[in-house]
């Protein structure tokens, strides 16, 4: 049995929102308790303890984010810093960071600080996805309720260090939630994606160094300070240290957000909080174990694969956003890979050709496969398309439009070739199984 | 990507409203002096909420005169970014999300539904008060299926919706009503349906914090002083103190908007709860 994290373990005690979001419940819950006294410390000790958190980023890419940090300038030049919090959560699967924003807004203010200060920032922008309209006005509002407490503003939380925190909001642009692409956007261009290097801690916003965040990285970095970096590294393998809030859709019986340790099991974390697969762990078919980006499971490895950046990765698979997305036998999954191939059709930027013009590319032939009309020979095909596509465009898109298909072709082969089949013996090419 | 076009209907003439010019000044000042292009999104996201839920010709042209951009660059980024109507909409705006996870669901009995109501995406119904998108995800899976519905009263998300309680808000909304927002099947947010299993009691004042700060280096007398903006000096602010009673009753705390807070919550111990507060932050001015 597996030991399941302690309520009061949970950094984000108010993730459902049943307690009020406002200040004074914040600091009941914890929040802003001690800050000037974590900023009293110093940079380095900020940085350092972050680094031996071992807190890796957690907007998909795993970066550990001390290590991130240190990337940053060590005296500021005539060139200010900034700090840019990454909240244009688009990754299909993934809603994690909007019930940061609208419920816990102010430990992401007070990560911001306690962030800007290590890396001497006077201004943070928090870029929030265009379409989390009433987010951001809570958000503005905790803004100013920290202004008010004198927590953020000029001297903030009484450490000498002016602090500015403005809230940004984009619209509707899957792609500005990679680093570069977002900065364009928050200097009021077209999302698309820069050439790397410079990286953002070189040059990135205005040309300033800067350092671009996920939310929950950001929000969980008081935390740790407050409690510790033994409390932090005690949940998780080595490696892979900390809580993660997990987010369940698809076919479970209770879909759910959820904070919980790092490396629990995957049947573990299903079972207990979503309530299972609906009809049966033995009616699952297969789970994307980490937002859309990611290529799926099937069952065999899901059994027993634990929920962490390296155990997923060691199956070909990634924690990514850590958005499980479960699909169980009644799925037509060429289906559902198909409209992820919709998606990144929809939402490439249409910098770079193999992007551009590949995922429009993968996705029709995805749409044949789904339907059958097409050759056993193109599953070779797609298949090389998409490597063409994975490691050839600036930014992580094209691979992120290339590896659902890879995953789909790698362990459900066979359903792509009987449906070829069942189409030239005119036959149904999908019956979808009783519930 | 795809291609989006300015609409061929274009109105005579655009006037910005005050308020919308207020609004945009108060963005332009969040940037360095030198970069108010940065204001361009929120700009051009008020001013279609001002012209009527979408973006006319002139309205672009009346934001790159503002902000002292070539009116190329304008059309660029009202181009690129989807929640940009290009294209006049309906009083109230159908977005149905219907990317795989909201499609695992059965995002597509929604879509029927929206096809049989309002007819064709993109296109106004027969009233003109509803029009409808299929959109990609909108970032609320755990609640899916789910639609956004844009109108004067706000942007709002419908979520954990069946065909049968879509075609009730619609019905509502063409009636003239708005109806509340958030799930549809008994939920409060994102917590599994029946109840949370998790942080489902009130912990406030009990999480275990350690008197100093751990691992710390230097003196940290000052560990759980904070700056009192009232007195301008740094004041013991207490951590744990269970004797003290509070007043809280949930459902008068402000904002969640406007819902009942106290949906699936237990008082672990209803004689603990939460100190009162000496200082009200809400009547205080600016920090700076």
């Amino acid at each position: 049995m597996v030991e399941l994290l302690k309520d009061n373990d949970r950094v984000f005690q108010n993730l459902y929102g049943f307690k009020d979001w406002g200040l004074d419940s914040a600091r009941d819950r914890g929040a802003w308790l001690g800050t000037s006294a974590i900023l009293a410390q110093g940079r380095d000790w900020i940085i350092d303890r972050v680094k031996s958190s071992g807190l890796r980023g957690r907007g998909g890419a795993g970066f550990p984010t001390g290590l991130k940090w240190s990337f940053m300038p060590k005296e500021v030049g005539n060139r200010p810093h900034y700090l840019v919090v990454n909240a244009d959560e688009s990754e299909p699967g993934s809603c994690k960071d909007r019930d940061i924003l609208r419920h816990e807004p102010h430990l992401l203010i007070e990560g911001c600080l306690v962030a800007a200060y290590a890396m001497q920032a006077h201004a943070c922008y928090i870029y929030v996805r265009g379409e989390y309209i009433q987010e951001r006005t809570r958000l503005d509002e905790a803004i100013k309720q920290a202004y008010a407490a004198g927590l953020v503003g000029k001297n903030a939380c009484g450490s000498g260090w002016d602090f500015d925190i403005y809230m940004h909001h984009g619209a509707g642009a899957y792609i500005c939630g990679e680093e570069t692409a977002l900065l364009e956007s928050l200097e009021g261009k077209k999302g698309q994606p820069r050439l790397k290097p410079p990286f953002p801690a070189g040059a990135g916003l205005y040309g300033c160094p800067t350092t671009v965040n996920n939310v929950e990285s950001i929000s969980v970095v008081p935390t740790i300070l407050r409690r510790g970096v033994d409390w932090w590294t005690q949940f998780g393998r080595e490696n892979n240290k900390g809580t993660k809030v997990f987010s369940i859709s698809g076919h479970v019986n209770n879909p759910c957000n959820i904070e919980e340790a790092l490396s629990i099991p995957m049947r573990t974390l299903l079972e207990t909080y979503a309530g299972g697969v609906r009809g049966g762990w033995d009616n699952l078919k297969c789970v994307i174990p980490g937002g859309s980006s990611v290529p799926l499971l099937p069952k065999e490895i899901c059994d027993t694969v634990l929920m962490d950046f390296d155990a997923l990765r060691e199956n070909q698979s990634g924690l990514g956003t850590a958005a499980v997305i479960v699909m169980d036998k009644s799925t037509d999954v060429i289906k559902a890979i198909a409209r992820l191939s919709y998606f990144y059709k929809h939402e490439s930027c249409g910098q770079c050709t193999p992007c551009r013009e590949g995922t429009g590319w993968m996705w029709r032939v995805m749409e044949r496969m789904v339907r059958g009309e097409a050759d056993t020979s193109e599953i070779d095909m797609l298949l090389s398309v998409s490597k063409q596509v994975e490691g050839h465009t600036i930014c992580a898109l094209g691979d992120a439009a290339a590896w659902p298909i890879q995953g789909l072709i790698r362990h459900f082969r066979h359903e792509i070739e009987d449906r070829i089949d069942s189409y030239r013996a005119n036959k149904p090419v999908f019956v979808q199984a009783a519930e | 990507m795809s291609a989006r076009r300015l609409s061929i209907i274009q109105p005579s003439s655009f006037e910005l409203s005050d308020s919308a010019n207020k609004e945009i000044n108060k963005w332009i000042k969040k940037y360095p002096k030198d970069r108010m292009r940065s204001a361009l999104i929120p700009a051009l996201w008020i001013i279609q909420k001002d012209a009527g839920g979408w973006l006319p010709e002139l309205a672009l042209r009346a934001i790159g005169d503002m902000l002292d951009m070539a009116y190329i660059r304008v059309y660029e980024v009202a181009t690129f970014y989807t929640m940009f109507n290009l294209q006049p909409v309906g009083v109230n705006y159908v977005q149905m999300c219907g990317t795989t996870p909201c499609w695992l669901r059965g995002s597509d009995e929604l879509k029927g539904l929206l096809s049989r109501k309002i007819g064709e995406q993109n296109t106004l119904s027969k009233d003109g008060k509803l029009s409808w998108l299929e959109v990609e995800c909108l970032g609320s899976c755990s609640n899916a299926p789910m639609v956004q519905i844009s109108n004067s009263a706000g942007d709002h998300y419908y979520e954990d919706l069946s065909p049968e309680s879509l075609e009730g808000i619609l019905d509502e909304l063409v009636a003239g009503k708005q109806p509340p927002q958030g799930p549809r099947n008994g939920r409060f947010s994102s917590e599994p349906i029946g109840g949370a299993i998790a942080l489902n009691k009130d912990l406030s004042n009990k999480i275990n914090i350690l008197d100093k700060l751990p691992d710390a280096e230097k003196d940290t007398k000052v560990n759980y002083y904070e700056w009192d903006p009232k007195v301008k000096r740094a004041t013991r602010r207490g951590w744990v103190d269970p004797k003290r009673k509070a007043n809280s009753d949930p459902k008068k705390r402000s904002g969640n908007l406007g819902r009942d807070l106290t949906a699936g919550l237990v008082d672990e111990d209803p004689d603990i709860a939460r100190p009162k507060r000496s200082t009200n932050t809400k009547s205080k001015k600016a920090g700076n």
